[in-house]
């Protein structure tokens, strides 16, 4: 059970402000189902560029929800200027404050924000800055270093609850060690997991994995996969069926396959298509 | 407010009976079992007693019951006692299935120099037993399966596993702590050689178990200490709750034929009037070879923290396949060695009944959840979009 402040629970059992705003000025949408939370945050511009409507539609856990409450509760009336400095801390703040864990949905809020203050000023969806560090999640050593420093984390853990890099397969944790280490100056200590394979067993888990977890999961949608060729830690496979022809399948790739295979075989490989 | 509990599967109410019969033994009875004494000797022979009631409840002999602290000493007991056994042997099969209590110890021993096999299952939860006996050998030390899924209610087939292990001289242990008192579980017709069961499923207290280990078994203790339960197990019995074990496994045996259909009938209309409510809702793991008093039931689109804390507030107790704590990529293992689609998987729940759930009950969860999960698939941004798609 975790522990909520009321006005989490609050938030949560009432939450203000749920729906899509219409003809929305700024649209910010963050996470995925596969990440298990998302939230789509609309905005309306008044006059003196003020937010003058907002609303959200979220998928996730109750501080997921609370945490979008909250920040269509403080955007509303705020000057854009200002509602572009709300910091994640801001939101779990307002509610009272949220358990480390429960981190990420605080700094969900303020990304969907950014998001859409940036489509509203007509800015292009920034590019990635900085470096991957959680391939798993997609989080950037930038992230990593601001919410390092904005909330003072010591340890992998902590950075895991607040941006929920190293979630995953933890092939991350000892770079997200060296950058708590930069940005604090006192050495971290990482468990490493050391795994060794050798070519006949990487091969087997890697078919094991794509029969009975990946291929199940395409079908459903009237996709499949083959398994061309391993070359050394390079998985080439070729998409079949409605995957070969889906605009999303990059995304499935990367974000399904390749983080299934990754989890289960070894978290050093990668998953290419192979060249049509 | 009153509390309609249906996490069963996670622990059970105490029975009135129980704590009747076990009340006596902390200030009247409290003489220490090993003593010499009349007053001692008077108190182990409530533990035997209560050891052969335990017994009885899987046909067992009362001298091949050992009691321990809990299913999860019962289960690290039986795997370390044969890895003991069979030094030499290096390899272990288990399933994707199992209990952390499992499940974790063989990564754990995986870490150490031995070689795992976790054998899969299929989308319903059924354990592919060619892969489990493909990957028997003379190198394996022991094969555990559970009995039931404590998430789905998925029966294994026990029977047929165990003789085709036996066969080839392999040591065969079973968690069976979600399937003793639930479905007959006869020892001495299925030929496991260890099974662990845990009290505190079966309206024992908690902090009680016990381990049948087959007469003949190798056996090494894990904990060793005095000469208690034949140095198969150290330390002072917790004799209050081992008394409360077999009053426990008793009043199940004596249960068993009514309240287990009378269980399933409840537990099948609940499911029947939420599949029927509720859109997009679907039962994970098959249906034909369940448990009587589990249903886990998938919601899409809506995750299953929000809807059990929504559950909470009108005083309903469930739990969920989906725990969403930071970056936890997936849900449970259970739900995705299953290969449940992630619009389902996050939504999970998973009611678990007991002889103390009533049809009323039922009524007033199937008409209070369907506006609930409306509810929270309003604020959901997937729900409108699927709802398109259909």
């Amino acid at each position: 059970m975790w522990e909520y402040t009321d006005k989490v629970r609050d938030h949560f059992l009432n939450p203000r402000n749920v729906g899509v705003v219409e003809d929305a000025d700024g649209i910010g949408e963050v996470g995925s189902l596969s990440c298990g939370d998302a939230l789509k945050l609309t905005f309306k511009v008044g006059k003196d560029d003020t937010i003058a409507d907002a609303k959200f539609q979220t998928f996730g856990c109750a501080s997921a929800i609370a945490s979008s409450s909250a920040l269509t509760e403080m955007i509303k009336g705020l000057p854009l200027q200002e509602a572009a400095q709300i910091t994640n801390d801001d939101i779990a703040e307002y509610l009272g404050g949220l358990p480390k864990e429960k981190m990420h949905c605080s700094v969900m809020g303020r990304d969907a924000l950014e998001k859409a203050i940036a489509y509203y000023r007509g800015e292009a969806d920034k590019q990635v800055e900085g470096e991957i560090v959680c391939e798993c999640f997609g989080v950037t050593d930038v992230d990593i270093k601001r919410a390092v420093t904005e909330n003072h984390l010591k340890t992998v853990g902590d950075v895991t609850g607040y941006v929920k890099a190293g979630g995953g397969c933890e092939k991350c944790h000892e770079r997200i060690g060296e950058i708590i280490a930069e940005v604090t100056g006192t050495p971290v200590t990482v468990k490493s997991h050391p795994k060794r394979l050798t070519n006949i067993q990487k091969i087997k888990l890697i078919e094991d994995t794509l029969e009975r977890e990946i291929r199940p999961a395409l079908r459903q949608d009237g996709g499949d996969i083959e398994l061309v060729d391993v070359d050394g830690n390079t998985v080439i496979v070729k998409l079949q069926g409605t995957c070969s022809t889906c605009s999303a399948s990059q995304v499935t790739l990367k974000n399904y396959v390749e983080a299934k295979i990754k989890e289960l075989v070894t978290p050093e490989l990668v998953v290419a298509e192979v060249d049509q | 407010m009153k509390t309609i509990y249906m996490d069963n599967n996670a622990t059970t109410r105490v029975d009135p009976k129980v704590v009747e019969a076990m009340l006596p033994f902390f200030s009247d009875f409290y003489g220490n079992p090993s003593s010499v004494h009349t007053f001692g000797g008077n108190v182990a022979k409530s533990v035997n007693a209560a050891r052969a009631q335990v017994a009885a409840l899987i046909n067992a002999s009362p001298e091949e019951i050992v009691f321990t602290s809990c299913g999860t000493e019962s289960d690290s007991t039986a795997i370390r006692a044969a890895i003991a056994s069979y030094p030499d042997r290096k390899h272990i099969v288990t399933t994707r299935v199992e209990h952390p209590a499992v499940k974790n110890l063989c990564e754990h021993l995986a870490k150490n120099g031995y070689r795992v096999s976790f054998v899969p299952v299929d989308h319903e939860g059924v354990l592919d037993l060619d892969y489990l006996y493909a990957h028997l050998s003379d190198d394996t030390a022991i094969v555990s399966v559970m009995w039931a899924n404590n998430e789905t209610g998925v029966i294994f087939p026990i029977d047929e596993i165990a003789q085709a292990v036996n066969v080839r001289g392999i040591p065969f242990h079973t968690d069976a702590v979600q399937a003793v008192g639930k479905i007959p579980v006869d020892v001495k017709r299925t030929g496991v050689d260890m099974l662990s069961m845990s009290g505190h499923k079966i309206h024992a207290p908690k902090g009680v178990g016990a381990l049948y280990i087959r007469k003949g078994t190798r056996f090494a203790p894990f904990m060793i200490g005095g000469h208690q339960e034949h140095g198969r197990r150290g330390g002072t019995e917790n004799v209050a709750s081992i008394v409360g074990l077999g009053k426990a496994s008793e009043l199940a045996a004596e249960h068993f034929v009514e309240q287990m259909p009378r269980i399933a009938k409840i537990r099948d209309r609940l499911e029947k009037e939420l599949l029927t409510r509720i859109p997009k809702a679907m039962v994970n793991g098959t249906t034909h070879q369940r448990l009587p008093n589990t249903t886990s039931i998938s919601f899409e689109y809506v995750e299953g923290e929000s809807i059990l804390l929504m559950m909470d507030t009108l005083g309903i107790c469930a739990s969920s396949g989906s725990a969403c704590t930071s970056g936890s990529l997936e849900p449970s293992h259970v739900l995705r060695a299953m290969g449940v689609p992630f619009t389902a998987a996050h939504g999970s729940i998973r009611f678990s009944l007991s002889v103390f759930n009533s049809e009323d009950e039922v009524d007033y969860i199937v008409s209070n959840l369907p506006p609930l999960i409306a509810n929270l698939r309003k604020m959901s941004p997937f729900w409108n979009q699927s709802e398109q798609d259909t």
